[in-house]
């Protein structure tokens, strides 16, 4: 059979490398503007699933005016079918403390921390060591950086960068309003960066190899690579780094089961890809290329024809209604109806042009909707429901 | 003193009394106690001089931290969709079987309490489970039956 075959597998963020130490004080050697100006051009984005261009965070952080600052590594790996952070951590934690102090020392931050959600806990004990063997090398090189880890206790929303910080105060994990963006004004009302574990690994392969190296991987706008979570039925389960800009079909043929129906790209909080679109679909941030293209947190969930669409949406939903903070009604209320709507219509009670009346509401909900998972519970919605829409009826 | 208190007048002495240690003395007192009562809950305000009404409306936010009694042995079947469909439920079935319990229900001798819970993170491995702080993936009826006999039998 010819296609063409494109997934490009990479080696840089498990990269076994033990000169983290060097790393560190070559880097820092450098002027801030220097680092920052080779993270700008290295386009690298946040992994998180946002996409934010971190050179641009780190700017806005260092050009903030404040008599304190923080660097907080957002360990929060809430969404379902990623597992990635959690690798990173246990695997190359060095790497991402390596990234955290060079980010203090650019923005002129002293402290960071590591909130890391309570699923993980059984990680603390040995990140812990890491961290001391950490704090005393920076001593020795005379750099004034602390690390601490923030434990979260099992709540999704915490993921939300402003959630976060309101959890680390020790408050209700319910977001802010932006602006101000944390930037600005963020962890005790101070700027602060907030970046993905794999975002921080990023940036240690950017001053390691140099921003032209991460900058030659991947597509334009979407440049370097990305870690992949890949679970449901699929042969070869597991954690993938990949070049970004892949098209869904050649990822298909890669990990599908010879029977993949769907693709949920970027969990219960992005979008479902049916078969017929497998072709058309590229997975990198927004941009020139053909198609659609999808932006991923990484977490790539392949169902085959035995898996009913209907009990996937109500997979997310239930877990929507559940980590749904509460705070804003079209989020509270919008995540209960919308679960409450999707079983009346199979079981028959309501037709099926409720489904169009339910798909209204996640528009509003999209528009109004406090924070992203308000927002992005219309993604899985109406991607479901738009391709597989006799599914939710018979 | 009693030993809530002195447990949680020792925590705020090695997180300190602002308010963002409150999470932190919280979680240490569920580590301890394996859930906060209302009674934990006041002393915890009274230490650390924040409104009860506060530290309650905190505590309930988090799954993770139970305002519940509980068992020694908090078991969280995860239930997320990938688990869901790698035989969440027949986990759930044998561990139901096996403490004769339903989910959100602790057994009569204190020993475990049976939760389901979101997305635990090992979706690669699924169906994946917690007991206390330890993970267990890939967990068959099979597995599950082993695991838990070995937690009814010692006194870890």
């Amino acid at each position: 059979m010819a296609y063409s075959y494109q997934l490009k597998r990479v080696d840089f963020i498990f990269r076994n490398e033990n000169d983290w130490e060097k790393v560190l004080s070559a880097t820092i050697k450098k002027k801030p503007d220097e680092i920052i100006n080779e993270l700008i051009s290295s386009e690298l984005k946040g992994r998180g699933g946002a996409g934010f261009p971190t050179g641009l965070k780190w700017k806005l952080t260092s050009e903030a005016k404040a008599t304190t600052k923080y660097v907080i590594c957002n360990a929060d790996e809430g969404e379902p079918g990623t597992f990635k952070d959690r690798e990173i951590l246990s695997k190359v934690p060095y790497k991402v403390l390596t990234a955290m102090a060079v980010c203090g020392y650019v923005t002129g931050a002293k402290e960071g921390f590591i909130y890391l959600r309570g699923e993980y806990k059984f990680l603390e004990e040995e990140l812990n060591k890491v961290i001391d063997e950490f704090e005393y090398y920076c001593k020795e090189i005379n750099l004034d950086f602390k690390i601490k880890i923030f434990m979260g206790s099992g709540a999704y929303i915490c993921g939300e960068e402003t959630a976060l910080m309101e959890s680390m105060e020790g408050r209700r994990g319910e977001p802010r309003n932006k602006p101000p963006f944390p930037t600005q004004a963020g962890y005790r009302g101070m700027p602060t960066v907030v970046n993905n574990v794999e975002t921080l690994v990023h940036t240690w392969t950017i001053f390691k190899y140099g921003a032209k190296k991460f900058y030659d991987l991947g597509v334009q706008y979407s440049r370097g690579t990305k870690l992949f979570s890949v679970s449901g039925d699929t042969p070869k389960p597991g954690i993938y780094e990949l070049e970004l800009g892949m098209s869904l079909q050649d990822f298909v043929y890669e990990f599908g089961d010879g029977d993949t129906k769907a693709v949920q790209v970027g969990g219960a909080s992005g979008f479902l890809v049916p078969r017929k679109k497998f072709k058309d679909t590229a997975i990198g941030y927004e941009g020139k290329l053909v198609g659609i293209s999808l932006p991923t947190g990484g977490s790539m969930m392949l169902f085959n024809s035995s898996r009913s669409m209907f009990n996937v949406l109500d997979n997310y939903l239930e877990f929507f209604r559940e980590e749904s903070c509460g705070q804003c009604t079209p989020c509270r209320v919008g995540c209960q109806q919308l679960l409450l709507g999707i079983k009346a219509v199979k079981r028959g009670e309501k037709p099926a042009n409720y489904l169009d009346k339910l798909l209204k509401l996640t528009e509003t909900m999209q528009l109004t909707a406090k924070c992203g998972l308000g927002q992005s519970v219309a993604n899985s919605f109406s991607s479901i429901v738009g391709n597989f829409r006799e599914e939710m009826i018979y | 003193m009693n030993p809530i208190q002195s447990l949680i007048k020792d925590l705020a002495d090695q997180y300190g009394r602002k308010r963002e240690s409150l999470l932190p003395v919280m979680q240490g007192v569920v580590q301890r106690e394996k859930f906060l009562s209302e009674y934990a809950m006041v002393e915890i305000a009274r230490e650390m001089d924040i409104p009860a009404a506060e530290v309650f409306g905190t505590a309930t936010f988090y799954s993770f931290l139970e305002t519940k009694p509980a068992g020694k042995y908090i078991i969280r079947v995860c239930k997320t969709i990938t688990c869901a469909m790698k035989g969440k439920n027949q986990l759930m079935f044998a561990i139901q079987d096996m403490l004769k319990i339903k989910p959100g229900e602790t057994t009569p001798d204190k020993r475990f309490t049976l939760l389901e819970t979101n997305c635990l993170g090992w979706c690669h491995k699924a169906p994946a489970m917690l007991i206390n702080d330890e993970v267990y993936t890939e967990v068959s009826p099979e597995r599950v039956r082993e695991i838990l006999s070995k937690y009814m039998k010692e006194n870890i």
